[in-house]
């Protein structure tokens, strides 16, 4: 067992972990952080993408003894305190960018990391910024334009969307 | 008492209200099955057949047993019939071959993946550790993997997957219009465009796929209460206890089975799975609530797949290009057990293949085979789609080689606007449609001529990169299905649907659907109808689903049946309520019922301003203070619909294609569809079917496909190297609508969840193949990698069967990652 202390969620934990346990399972299974999901066992799915230190990581690629000292931020820590959506979460649901869900933690998660780095992407920047988050049920249409409603490239309408 | 509410101000039918469902989805508050965790529970691991079809000869399960942690380890042995059976609930053909189906088998495994033991210990981590640790001796036997081998081994000798039928061969089902007096004789319409005519025939293969909803499965079962609680990840959790306690003897009534969030299906979360069976064994066995979460690759490898069939399809057409008789014989894949209605998904098929077309005659047969591979069953159209793709590949065959527009020939041949209700070669009556305002639409949006233009331009001039366009003008069948007619096919169940209105003491409401959404929206689109109808604001109805003790009725969702069956019972429901509501309200207002006028959520008597809202009566109602002599102080109500008929909704979908002849890359340059699916009652919900339907089937075109090799092992086993599309490999897409309302349920609606799937495929590979006639290429077999575009465009051959599509992960010389 190794001994870590991390901020995750804007709280301070310490905790004994298996130096084999991963960072998804560590948020998971011992913080009870279940808004990360596991979608799949070769780091292609991206459902568990979380913020390290400001940035996105699979938290399925990184053990949890890596993250000690550090910031993590995932899915339920994103909304203000007083339960204010961020503003790529306020996206996704304005422009129907899930349907079942599962995939939606680790895809807002990368859309936010994407804006921070480029607040005014292309279409194409987006599609390719998201590469590494798959999803089943959207065809990634109405994910590409929430990420471009959150960035204030678009007006957020969607085809079929009369108002 | 005051009155709550002002009558809505906007109709909620039609209206893109954002979902309920996202505001926990969105933040991560979600309840998927892998996040439940109760006190004392111990987890599962299996242990699974590396080997497609071998004999189990000995199980040593001590070294697992001794390991920290562990629990326990049972074999099939151990569990023996006690584990109940997973079943077949279509037997198509009375003399079916079927074989039995233990969840975890005793002495023979028959597809690689089978399970074969299971680990249970204090942790996921320890199960999985301990599971290597057991020890399994098996004696290989030959195994039936290729499909055609497969279906004639019985006469040659070849290998047969369960060697105790003594065949591949589980049912032969066929439909002829001659002998069904729907149509006439195929046969003879055949000669007769032998002799004077045109006849298309071609040999189609319809790829397996892996259907890869993004939750893993996962169950838990809580077997410490007096019902015996199991939560799973599934589209059906009615039919799951309805099969649980069939097979194992546990009456019904002592098993609830919860559908929490449930991360996507697609059909392939509508089984009854060995897992579910085995994880409640082991909780029945231990007394302890126990979960199984399985990880993507046992996903891939074990959870039903999809497609898998080959198509010989016959055409006949007159010399002016208008179709006289279709022949279609199929060979479809079950895999390796004939899985809960596995064997009926060719058998949806069979309704579907003359599509829009006035065929005056019509025969279907398919031949279902069994394998030593993963069990198929529905994925996303489950039949429709292959049909679809069969005669919109031959219409376009046909085209060809009249020398007509594709869109030319389709007009020539469809049934139009006004010769509907309509009753097809295949004996379905189609109630509404207009096949002709759809296309024109698309057509316009597509900018349809333009690209012929510019196609013409590229062609003159020797563009190495050539633009093909693809047509798909598809109907299919949905709304499953009216109980007689499944019972006619030889179904086990009805597939009638249930609602139940609650109106509560304060004037909400809760709305109960036997439907079991897995992120269709239903929460919203339901409430949408019943503040409608019932007249309260959106905001004041709950819909409750996915749980057999809220909802104890119900069919559950697949086959785009929610919202056109379970829509309807909740119609009627509310119907219900208001009609009980009705004597309340006169009895308060002192007025006559007859009197009494229903609009925007009041009752109001005729010529006068005096009302009631029907949240104050359903609070004068719980009071109970004051109503008419002899009623059941209750507002509540329940209906269970039967559809009369199926639903038929239908589109016209266009695809333009860049392909480097090159490189025979193909590149999506526009997509645009025009679904008629009748009244819409959420355009943002629907928008967002149509698109992720689109890349399903898109992906079927283009990249997605389950490979075994020589040995039956799954090469496509992750993620890694089963392609599902990303952002980066997909468009925007321009989606519309005409409406010709369904004129068999209340609403007009007509089903969605599956129209873009069956309709894409064919579009994609039509547009393929349509750049690639100036090459003589006539067919690119899926998925249309560069490789199969190269190879016909360069040899001449649709790039038949993928033998080797996986990378290798180690190299065995070095020992490392590549």
């Amino acid at each position: 067992m190794a001994r870590i202390s991390l901020s995750v969620d804007g709280q301070q934990v310490t905790d004994d972990v298996e130096p084999r346990t991963l960072l998804v399972q560590y948020l998971r299974e011992q913080l009870g952080k279940t808004g990360t999901v596991v979608g799949c066992d070769t780091s292609n799915c991206g459902a568990c993408t979380v913020h390290l230190n400001g940035r996105s990581v699979k938290s399925c690629n990184v053990l949890a003894v890596q993250v000690d000292g550090a910031e993590v931020t995932t899915i339920e820590g994103l909304a203000g305190e007083d339960g204010s959506l961020h503003p790529v979460q306020e996206a996704f649901r304005e422009c129907h960018g899930l349907q079942c869900g599962y995939c939606t933690p680790g895809m807002v998660m990368q859309a936010v990391d994407l804006l921070n780095e480029n607040p005014s992407p292309s279409e194409e920047a987006i599609r390719l910024g998201l590469e590494g988050n798959l999803c089943r049920c959207t065809g990634y249409h109405n994910i590409v334009r929430a990420v471009q409603h959150a960035a204030g490239t678009t007006t957020g309408t969607t085809e079929g969307a009369s108002a | 008492m005051t009155a709550t509410q002002e009558p809505a101000a906007q109709q909620e039918i039609g209206r893109d209200r954002r979902r309920k469902e996202d505001q926990r989805l969105i933040t991560g508050r979600t309840r998927w099955t892998d996040n439940i965790t109760l006190p004392g529970m111990l987890h599962l691991a299996m242990v699974r057949s590396p080997f497609p079809h071998a004999r189990i000869t000995n199980i040593d399960t001590a070294a697992a047993k001794a390991a920290t942690n562990v629990v326990a380890v049972y074999t099939g042995a151990d569990l023996g019939e006690g584990q109940g059976a997973c079943i077949n609930a279509w037997p198509v053909v009375t003399d079916q071959v079927t074989p039995a189906h233990l969840p975890m088998p005793i002495d023979r495994v028959a597809f690689a993946g089978e399970t074969v033991a299971v680990v249970v210990a204090r942790s996921a981590a320890a199960a999985r550790d301990a599971a290597e640790l057991v020890e399994v001796d098996y004696e290989e036997l030959p195994a039936a993997l290729d499909l055609k081998e497969a279906a004639a081994a019985h006469e040659n000798g070849g290998a047969i997957a369960h060697p105790d039928l003594g065949t591949n061969v589980s049912a032969v089902w066929r439909f002829d219009s001659a002998e069904a007096g729907t149509g006439g004789d195929v046969e003879q319409a055949i000669a007769e465009a032998r002799e004077n005519g045109i006849v298309i025939e071609r040999e189609y293969r319809q790829q397996r796929l892996i259907p890869a909803f993004m939750e893993p499965r996962s169950t838990v079962v809580d077997p410490t209460g007096e019902q015996i609680t199991v939560w799973s990840a599934t589209q059906v959790p009615h039919i799951l206890r309805f099969a649980m306690a069939a097979t194992t003897g546990v009456p019904e009534s002592k098993i609830r089975v919860i559908a929490p969030d449930v991360g996507g299906g697609f059909g392939g979360k509508l089984q009854q799975t060995p897992e579910e069976m085995i994880t409640f064994a082991v909780a029945r066995r231990l007394g302890k609530p126990v979960k199984f979460t399985e990880t993507r690759s046992e996903s891939l490898l074990t959870a039903h797949h999809g497609r898998d069939q080959w198509q010989r399809l016959t055409l006949a057409a007159t010399k002016e290009g208008r179709v006289t008789g279709l022949k279609v014989d199929l060979l479809a894949d079950l895999g390796a057990y004939v899985a809960i209605v596995g064997g009926g998904v060719p058998v949806l098929g069979a309704f579907m293949f003359n599509a829009i077309y006035k065929f005056p005659a019509y025969q279907f047969q398919t031949t279902n085979v069994l394998t030593n591979k993963t069990w198929t069953d529905a994925y996303r159209g489950a039949g429709r789609p292959e049909a679809t793709f069969a005669i919109e590949r031959l219409m376009d065959e046909l085209a060809n080689e009249l020398g007509k527009d594709p869109l030319e020939v389709r007009e020539l041949n469809w049934i139009t606007h006004e010769e509907f209700p309509f009753t097809t070669v295949a004996g379905l009556e189609y109630d509404s449609g207009n096949y002709e305002a759809a296309t024109a639409r698309a057509k316009e949006m597509f900018g349809y001529d333009a690209l012929r233009a510019e196609q013409a331009e590229r062609r003159a001039r020797g563009d190495k990169v050539q633009l093909g366009l693809g047509v798909s003008t598809f109907t299919e069948m949905c709304g499953l299905a009216p109980s007689r007619v499944l019972g006619s096919l030889n179904y086990g169940a009805g597939g009638w649907e249930h609602a139940e209105v609650r109106m509560l003491a304060t004037g909400k409401v809760e709305v109960v659907t036997g439907a079991s959404a897995h992120g269709q929206g239903h929460e919203t689109a339901f409430s949408q109808i019943a503040a409608d109808r019932l007249g309260v604001p959106f905001e004041d109805v709950e819909v409750l689903h996915g749980d057999t003790q809220i909802s104890h009725k119900g069919l559950d969702t697949y086959g785009s049946r929610s919202l056109v069956v379970g829509g309807e019972a909740l119609v009627r429901a509310l119907d219900k309520v208001i009609d009980k509501a009705r004597p309340v309200a006169a009895h308060l207002l002192e007025a006559a019922a007859d009197d009494l006028e229903f609009s925007g959520g009041r009752f109001t008597v005729k010529g006068t301003d005096q009302g009631m809202a029907i949240q104050e009566i359903a609070t004068a109602v719980f009071a109970a203070h004051n109503l008419p002599d002899g009623m059941e102080p209750s507002l509540d109500s329940e209906a269970t619909y039967d559809p009369v008929n199926f639903n038929y909704p239908h589109g016209t979908h266009l695809c333009a294609v860049e392909v480097d002849t090159e490189t025979g890359q193909v590149k999506l340059r526009k997509y645009v569809c025009c679904d008629d699916i009748g009244v819409v009652i959420n355009p943002l919900i629907v928008a967002g079917q149509v698109h992720g339907g689109l890349v399903q089937g898109i992906a079927q075109a283009l990249w997605e496909e389950a490979v075994y090799d020589e040995n039956g092992t799954l090469v496509t086993g992750s993620f890694v190297d089963y392609l599902l599309p990303t952002a980066a490999d997909t468009i925007s897409f321009e989606i519309d609508h005409t409406t010709s309302p369904s004129t068999t349920n209340s609403l007009g609606t007509k089903g969605v969840g599956e129209a873009g799937t069956i309709a894409s495929t064919p579009a994609v590979v039509n547009a393929v193949v349509d750049a690639l006639r100036p090459y003589g290429v006539h067919d690119v077999a899926m998925p249309c990698t560069p490789e199969r575009v190269w190879r016909a465009i360069n040899e001449g051959s649709p790039g038949g069967e993928t033998t080797e599509a996986a990378m290798p992960h180690f190299d065995e010389t070095e020992g490392g990652v590549q």
